[in-house]
Parts: C-alpha cells; structure tokens; sequence
C-alpha cells in the first residue's frame, strides 16, 4: 500500500551549511549573467558597446570565481569554484530566475542589467559592513564594479526610456516582464535569516526600499513607468532553492559542454 | 591676397562617409600619472560626451596604466593641412639655435 501523494510540494528543510548556499546565490547570480551577457559578444549594436558588454561579463565572471572559490572551500569537500560551475545539474544553482531569462532585444538586456546592477550596488555595499572579513573584502572590490555597471546601464536607460518611440517602447515592454522577477531578490528565507543574526549578510528586505527608490529615480528620469509590485505567493519557491525556469538547463548545456566533453583538460 | 589656407576638421571626412548611421566622431586622450600630459590614444564613436566617457574607459583605459581621460568631439579639433606641411613647419628645421640642445639638463630631471 502507498501513502497518497503529498498535494503541496515541501519546501527543503535548511540545508546545514548555511554560508556555503549564500556564496552559491552570490556566485551564481554573476556566472549566469555574466553568461547570458556573453551572449552578445560580437552581437552588441555597436563595437564600443560590443566591447563594454562584454566588459562587465568578465568582471561579474571574475567576481563568480572568487565567491565560487570560498564556496568550495566553505564546504570542504574538494571542490573548486570549476567543479562548482561545470559539474553542477540546473537543480543544484542557486541564482535567482532575472539573471538566467534568454537575452532578449538590447532593451531587454539593458533593463534586465539595470535592475540587477541597483540591486547589486545595494546589496554589496551592505556586505562591506559583513562580520565575515573575507566576504567584506570580496564585496568591497566588487562594489567598485558594480558602481560602474550600474553607471553603464543606468545611461542607457535614459537614452532608451527617453529616445525614440521604438527605444520607448521596447524598454517598457522589458520592463514590464522583467518585474515580477525582482520580488525574489528580496524574498528572505532561513538561509539569510541565519547568516543575518550573525550579522554575515544583510537583512534582505530592509535592502529593498533603498532599491527601489534608486530604480525609480532613473525610470521617472526616463520617461519609463514602474511597474505594479506583485505580491509574492506563501510559498513559492525560486532559483534560490533550485527551482529555475527552464531557460537555465539550455544555458548550462552551453556553457558546460566543454568541460565536461574533456574534463581535466588544460589549455 | 586672399587667404589661401586650407584646414582641415579632423572626423569630417568619416562622418560624411557615414552619413547618417553612425554616431558623432570623438578623440580620445589618456593620461598614464600625475603631472604627465593627456596623450591622444585613439577614436570611437559615441552619442554625447557621458557615453564617450564610457567608451573610452572600456576600449582603452580597461588594461589599466590610464589614471584620466578627455573626450573631444572630433570635429572641435582644427588640424594643419598635409599640403601645406612644408611652408607651415620647414622654416623651422634649419636654424639649430632655436633648439634647446646647447643646454645640459641636470642629472635628477625627468620628464624633459
């Protein structure tokens, strides 16, 4: 005899190392969008943006190494911050669901990048403060990135908002679909609620409003409207916990093939 | 007489190549520490002086060694004509006393 399925899905219970899961969601936000920005590498408008494009994918690579690396060695089980982007299934990252959506139109792009880049300033600045002195130090040399990220992304949202009809529109429609993606950034779970009473991590939802202040200063600036916020559903589980949307599984066949067709290999 | 000089827009001529699908011609100049002069290190295309910056930054300051840029918009730079490069600078290549090679530059002094 079977026990009759359970109607709701469990949420995970929390996972016992709560530090290592945290630098996963840290590293695996840059490496995917440092991936889907890669995307345009010799595809961007025009040359100089090709270049600055791909420009901020390196940094938020380099970034992915770094916290990949102390993830590992948080976890001390051997694996490297290479073992950890190529050796991992979809179910296994922890990135949230904006950074992994296909790279859509420039505006797409643009907007998706801006959004994050707010979020990442915000977010980074209040982990220099962190009690983990190597993470401190992770996010102070990345902070000085990201302010120039969001420099580049937060122009273009002025010339695309606030050019033409097209540009308009095709930002705003971004926009529009982007939105609902943001209520994750900032959706706590026992994770941040651990490493936050140890004073590790901010307190994501106190980080929240500073966001979105930030983001509407530029979209008012823009011509562009804001979005109504849709209430997150108890429960609903996201990237965070391994639930992604199915637009990761054929970016991780891209970008893991090599590895995994010659693992080991040198060049 | 009537002048008969011929200077030249620097960009003028790419711009008018490009007509209308390209963005405004900007130079670009570097400079590598303090106290050393701007040099020019290239052009790129841009459409105002932020996103000039921009470009800037990422086509040749992204190496490093680049500690500040300018960005001119090409066609504010009144350059010499190349017809007229002899009458314009030959007068001054034969009179060596206008040089300042007769002078001993001290031992210390760098950046002459």
């Amino acid at each position: 005899m079977t026990s009759p399925a359970p109607s709701v899905v469990p949420a995970p219970p929390s996972p016992p190392n709560a530090l290592f899961e945290y630098l996963l969601r840290l590293g695996d936000d840059r490496l995917i969008l440092g991936h889907r920005l890669s995307e345009w590498c010799g595809h961007a408008p025009i040359l100089e943006e090709d270049i600055a494009l791909a420009n901020v994918a390196l940094d938020l690579l380099g970034q992915a190494t770094i916290l990949l690396r102390m993830a590992g060695e948080v976890e001390g089980q051997g694996r490297n911050e290479d073992a950890l982007a190529y050796f991992r299934e979809a179910i296994e990252f922890r990135n949230c669901q904006l950074v992994e959506l296909p790279k859509g139109d420039f505006g797409f792009t643009i907007a998706r990048q801006f959004l994050f880049d707010v979020y990442d300033v915000v977010l980074l600045d209040a982990l220099t403060a962190s009690t983990n002195t190597e993470l401190a130090a992770i996010a102070a040399k990345s902070l000085k990135e990201a302010r120039y990220h969001v420099r580049h992304s937060g122009e273009w949202m002025l010339k695309l908002g606030d050019g033409t009809d097209e540009s308009h529109r095709r930002v705003q429609t971004a926009l529009d679909s982007l939105w609902r993606f943001t209520a994750e950034l900032f959706a706590a779970d026992p994770v941040d609620a651990e490493l936050a009473a140890a004073g590790i991590v901010p307190d994501l939802a106190s980080l929240k409003p500073k966001w979105a202040s930030l983001v509407r200063e530029v979209l008012d600036r823009a011509t562009l409207t804001s979005p109504a916020d849709t209430p997150r559903l108890a429960g609903a589980r996201g990237g965070r916990t391994g639930a992604h949307t199915e637009h990761l599984g054929h970016l991780l066949a891209e970008m893991q093939i090599v590895a995994r067709s010659h693992p080991g290999a040198t060049w | 007489m009537a002048s008969t000089v011929t200077n030249r827009t620097i960009g003028a001529q790419s711009d008018a190549l490009a007509g209308d699908s390209q963005w405004p011609l900007w130079e670009v100049f570097t400079q590598s520490e303090q106290g050393a002069p701007h040099e020019h290190a290239g052009s790129l295309h841009a459409v105002d002086a932020e996103q000039a910056l921009q470009n800037a930054r990422d086509v040749y300051a992204r190496r490093g060694g680049v500690i500040s840029l300018w960005v001119i918009p090409s066609g504010a730079i009144t350059a010499s004509s190349p017809s007229e490069s002899g009458p314009f600078f030959d007068p001054g290549a034969d009179k060596a006393y206008r040089h300042p090679q007769f002078y001993k530059v001290p031992r210390g002094v760098r950046g002459v």
